[in-house]
């Protein structure tokens, strides 16, 4: 399939905001001057950008604890997302959400989402907004392999098949639902379960933008042309723990070199695109130039930000009391 | 019990049933069923069911017909060997009934009389109460901004001896429809006229309160004919003031609690203004549709915070009796607007009495207006 | 106006509304019942004691959708939905089935806005069943609204007569914050005039029953009732009780509980739901924080004990608050007489 040189230059842009956001709050997050806790992405950028670049602000994802790069895909903006991390009232939830519950609905993102497996149920009803209303729109789920096992999932297998409703659900397998290896916790395969409810399943591999793009592209129409929901298999590796802290004990200490070495989707993607003659390096090294700008200006804005005031804490719990 | 006769009762179907209407028997007395068949449909406020034989044996009688609707455990059939004879099962009903009614024990419901009713009237859905007979030209109460035929609750009945007393909602008040059109006192008038055509009446006395009293005043310029006689209780028309705090607050209040505070405008003696009375209004002005027609009403009628109809020239010209009843502590309508009338006009200005005379001195206002509509009211 | 059913007048609200708003939709298990099944036939329930019964009928099936018996996907498909353009009114049936999907009330359709920094508008209804009293036994009785109050976010509305339940349900489906509405299932077939036309009752202000001098009592759903024959029986032996029907829970009216108990001095709380940490001790904290001086005799709880709800229905009674019960409560608190410590 022919992607337009600016949607791939948009996806390369994305992909390597991701990178550089999570790197930087890998860093920032050690220091401490960072609230709660963090969950990054790096390593997955090509699943985000790959389905997302199929997506318009019409569409609705949700997603998931693992969150940053699915709001940076969808569009959320960076500034406001390194501030909510911050927690400053000018962060995307004025610092009321954090890492966990970044959202924004005005762009089609229903929110990073703290409980795993809380996100499926969500897009049923996304879903069921945008056939009810006839928008036009695709609703999707990103869950991990951990969440593939939550009854919250099967059961929207189940309801989105029943009610035939336009959504997507891609399981991001990056093999680890936190310390416990996929190999373990899911029994059967992702296949059969779809099958199971009746979906068309396509799988693709993660670190290849390419390939992510094309078969999320193929289950977006299904969704969109009415013809029921569709499972999105996306194989993945995850560069960091579980969340910032976490040593990894129960992987091999080659697993994740061998990723970063072989998996690297910024990588891939540049080879691909230089080679092919799409682009020079000198426009991506543009890119990345200023996307290292975007980033550090989004800390440094971050942390001279001005922090909610105590009648921040009683708004904003209903519309109206 | 006799071990011979089983009886057949409204089956329970589900959590919640608790009466069942007989839809159908399927099965006719003198036929033998067997445990299982099914024998009479039940039907539920939510669902027709079939019920099935509890028992084996010969189905004697239908003690409940089709279409009866009886409660929960109520005898509906007898299924008896053919042995038993029918003056035992006679008996066997009997004393099942009488067990069964004394266990259950509910009071019938009083019969409702003198209530008010709905009428449709042209393109309006007027809640109208007519009570009274006699050969006394008719009276008809019309109520004022925000009220409804509840307000004549101390003078309506106290009025209705010898003669028809009618009180309605106005459109956008009450239980009556809530579209006002143009809300001006001249589409009330209307109204009320068309009311008038629907009852088959052509000449009544008329007795308005507050905005009641303008339209009574319209009725009187624009249908003569109609009116034997004028009753105006602090009437729009008179003068441009009006406290527009009670108006626009009274149109905005939606909790009980505020519109309290609003209502004690209406009287001299705020502790006649209970928390009930608040609730009461409230019914009326919660329905959908309600507060819009109050604000439309408040803006034709009202216009700049100021009565925008003049209608004292109606007075100087009427040829029919009026008297005129204010409140001398009116904090609504200024009872100074009750001065500077033709001398035709009987005035009653009471002392110490708000807005709503009728509610706050309603003896008097009785007497005034008994008097004055005729010799023919005897009292009561 | 005419008389209805609690039943009707809730299926009304949902008709009137469904007309009124294209977007409002109907979701749960048999809302119409029968897709399917080798009768053909639809509409076969219209829920499972009828309250929705028709409405399929008159609007589809794309606004009244049947669900499988999967009550956390379709409940947070009611949240997804209510946050993405529709006003959805989904069915739990029996509350106590919060069980299989408190994660997606809880955590995710309750905090959306705050989580979001007052982002979100979450105009979801959930309707659901409750109360003991028809030997439904221990998984189909509870009262939970006290669980449901607990959380921020939540509004939660107890309906106590057919009149108080479509002007609430009205008001739950305008509403742009999640409600959680409550019906009594003993109370399906009560009647009482309800107007023919839609009228919205606001939440969080209490209606007052009944208004009396000596004792207030505050009471819940089906428990209003029941306050009021009390007070109707103790009124012919010269105690005047005010009764307070808060409607809502979440919010609650605390000033005209407060107020109220200011006037009595004496307050008795009627609460079907388990006793420990429920509206009747969340109400005697408040008074006891901000009444302390008004009180003339101990706070008095009717409330049933802390067990399961029983089956047999001679255990279910003596579980069950009563007349009785509360009348008895009214009394001590009037016997009570101060001892000075000396």
């Amino acid at each position: 399939m022919q992607i337009a040189r600016e949607t791939l230059l948009r996806s390369y842009r994305a992909m390597r905001t991701i990178r550089m956001f999570e790197e930087r709050l890998h860093v920032e997050f050690a220091t401490g001057e960072i609230p709660g806790f963090v969950h990054l992405y790096c390593g997955e950028e090509a699943s985000a950008v790959g389905v997302c670049a199929n997506l318009t602000d019409n569409d609705t994802i949700a997603s998931t604890h693992r969150g940053h790069g699915h709001c940076i895909a969808k569009g959320v903006e960076v500034a406001g997302m390194m501030a909510e991390i911050y927690g400053r009232s000018t962060g995307v939830c004025r610092g009321k959400g954090g890492s966990m519950h970044i959202a924004d609905l005005a762009c089609g993102m229903l929110g990073a989402n703290g409980i795993v497996g809380g996100g499926p149920p969500l897009i049923c009803g996304a879903a069921l907004s945008h056939k009810t209303l006839r928008d036009g729109g695709v609703a999707v789920a990103f869950y991990g392999d951990g969440a593939s096992n939550e009854g919250t999932t099967l059961e929207s297998l189940n309801l989105a098949s029943v009610w035939q409703l336009p959504a997507v659900f891609v399981v991001e397998d990056n093999g680890y639902g936190e310390a416990t290896a996929a190999s373990f916790a899911c029994a059967g395969t992702q296949k059969a379960r779809a099958a199971g409810f009746g979906m068309p399943y396509i799988e693709c591999d993660g670190s290849d933008y390419f390939a992510v793009h094309e078969a999320a592209g193929e289950a977006i129409a299904h969704a969109r042309a009415g013809k029921g929901p569709v499972m999105l298999h996306v194989h993945l590796q995850r560069w960091y723990g579980h969340f910032e802290g976490d040593a990894m004990t129960y992987r091999a200490p080659n697993e994740v070199a061998e990723a970063r070495r072989d998996h690297d989707c910024l990588k891939l993607f540049r080879e691909r695109v230089t080679q092919a003659g799409l682009f020079e390096d000198s426009v991506l090294d543009e890119v990345d130039a200023a996307v290292t700008d975007e980033i550090e200006a989004a800390v440094m804005q971050a942390k001279d930000d001005p922090l909610p005031q105590s009648a921040d804490l009683l708004a904003d719990v209903y519309v109206r009391y | 019990m006799t071990p011979d006769i089983t009886p057949i009762t409204m089956p329970k179907f589900g959590l919640a049933m608790t009466e069942g209407k007989i839809a159908g028997w399927l099965v006719e007395p003198g036929t033998q069923v067997t445990a299982g068949e099914e024998l009479v449909d039940i039907e539920t406020s939510k669902i027709t069911n079939t019920f099935e034989s509890p028992v084996a044996g010969l189905l004697r009688r239908h003690v409940a017909a089709n279409g009866e609707m009886l409660p929960v455990g109520a005898l509906i059939g007898i299924v008896a060997d053919a042995a038993v004879a029918d003056t035992d099962i006679d008996a066997f009903i009997t004393r099942f009934q009488a067990d069964f009614a004394a266990a259950s024990d509910q009071p019938d419901g009083a019969e409702a009389a003198d209530e008010p009713v709905m009428m449709q009237v042209g393109a309006h859905s007027l809640r109208v109460h007519d009570r009274g007979a006699g050969d006394g030209t008719p009276l008809v109460l019309i109520h004022g901004f925000g009220g409804d035929l509840k307000n004549w609750m101390l003078n309506h009945a106290a009025l209705a001896h010898g003669r028809r007393v009618i009180a309605f909602d106005l459109p956008g008040h009450g239980g009556s429809s809530k579209d006002v059109g143009p809300g001006t006192l001249a589409f009330f008038a209307d109204v009320t006229a068309q009311l008038l055509a629907h009852l088959d009446l052509s000449r009544v006395h008329v007795m308005g309160h507050s905005l009641g009293g303008g339209i009574a005043l319209t009725l009187a310029r624009t249908r003569p004919a109609l009116v034997a006689s004028l009753t105006l209780i602090a009437p729009a028309g008179l003068g441009p003031q009006i406290n527009m705090d009670f108006i626009n607050g009274f149109i905005e209040a939606d909790r009980v609690r505020g519109l309290q505070d609003v209502l004690k405008y209406l009287v001299h003696d705020k502790s006649l203004i209970g928390r009930r009375m608040a609730d009461d209004v409230l019914r009326y002005k919660r329905l959908d549709g309600a507060e819009a027609a109050l604000r439309q009403v408040a803006e034709a009628c009202f216009p700049g915070g100021k009565q925008g109809d003049d209608l004292r020239p109606v007075l100087a010209g009427a040829d029919v009796p009026v008297t005129l009843i204010w409140g001398q502590a009116d904090e609504i309508l200024p009872v100074v607007q009750a001065d500077g009338l033709p001398g035709s006009v009987t005035r009653h200005l009471l002392p110490a009495i708000g807005h709503m005379p009728q509610l706050e001195s309603a003896t008097a206002v009785n007497e005034v207006v008994g008097a004055f509509i005729g010799h023919e009211v005897a009292t009561a | 106006m005419s008389k209805k059913s609690f039943r009707q007048a809730i299926n009304e609200a949902l008709r009137q509304e469904m007309r009124r708003d294209p977007t409002v939709i109907l979701m749960g298990e048999d809302v119409a019942g029968g897709r399917g099944g080798s009768a053909g036939t639809q509409d076969a329930w219209g829920g499972v004691l009828g309250v929705t019964k028709g409405l399929y009928e008159e609007f589809g099936e794309t606004r009244v959708l049947d669900t499988p018996i999967t009550e956390a996907s379709y409940i947070g498909a009611a949240a997804g939905a209510a946050v993405t353009g529709l006003r959805p009114v989904a069915e739990l049936m029996f509350v106590d089935f919060v069980g299989c999907c408190l994660d997606q009330i809880m955590n995710q359709a309750a905090k959306f806005r705050y989580m979001f920094g007052g982002k979100a508008r979450t105009p979801l209804v959930i309707r659901a069943m409750y109360g003991a009293g028809f030997n439904a036994a221990a998984q189909h009785s509870q009262a939970l609204y006290p669980l449901f109050t607990h959380i921020p976010g939540l509004k939660v509305v107890i309906p106590s007569s057919p009149y108080e339940a479509k002007g609430l349900l009205i008001s739950a489906i305008r509403d742009d914050d999640p409600v959680i509405f409550l019906e009594n299932k003993v109370m399906y077939d009560v009647e009482e005039d309800v107007p023919d036309e839609p009228y919205a009752i606001p939440f969080g202000e209490a209606n007052l029953t009944r208004e009396g001098d000596d004792v207030t009592i505050v009471a819940f759903g089906r428990m209003v009732g029941m306050a009021n024959e009390a007070a109707d029986r103790l009124a012919k032996k010269g105690i005047g009780c005010t009764v307070i029907d808060p409607r809502t829970t979440s919010p609650l009216d605390s000033e005209t509980i407060l107020d109220c108990v200011a006037d009595t001095g004496r307050l008795v709380i009627v609460d079907e739901s388990s006793p420990r940490c429920n509206m009747a001790t969340d109400i005697a904290a408040l008074v006891a924080e901000e009444a302390f001086d008004s009180l003339r005799a101990p706070i008095r709880r009717v409330v049933p004990p802390h067990t399961p709800v029983p089956f047999a229905t001679v255990l279910e009674t003596l579980y069950m608050p009563s007349v009785e019960k509360i009348e008895a409560a009214v009394t001590a608190t009037m016997n009570h007489r101060v001892t000075e410590k000396v």
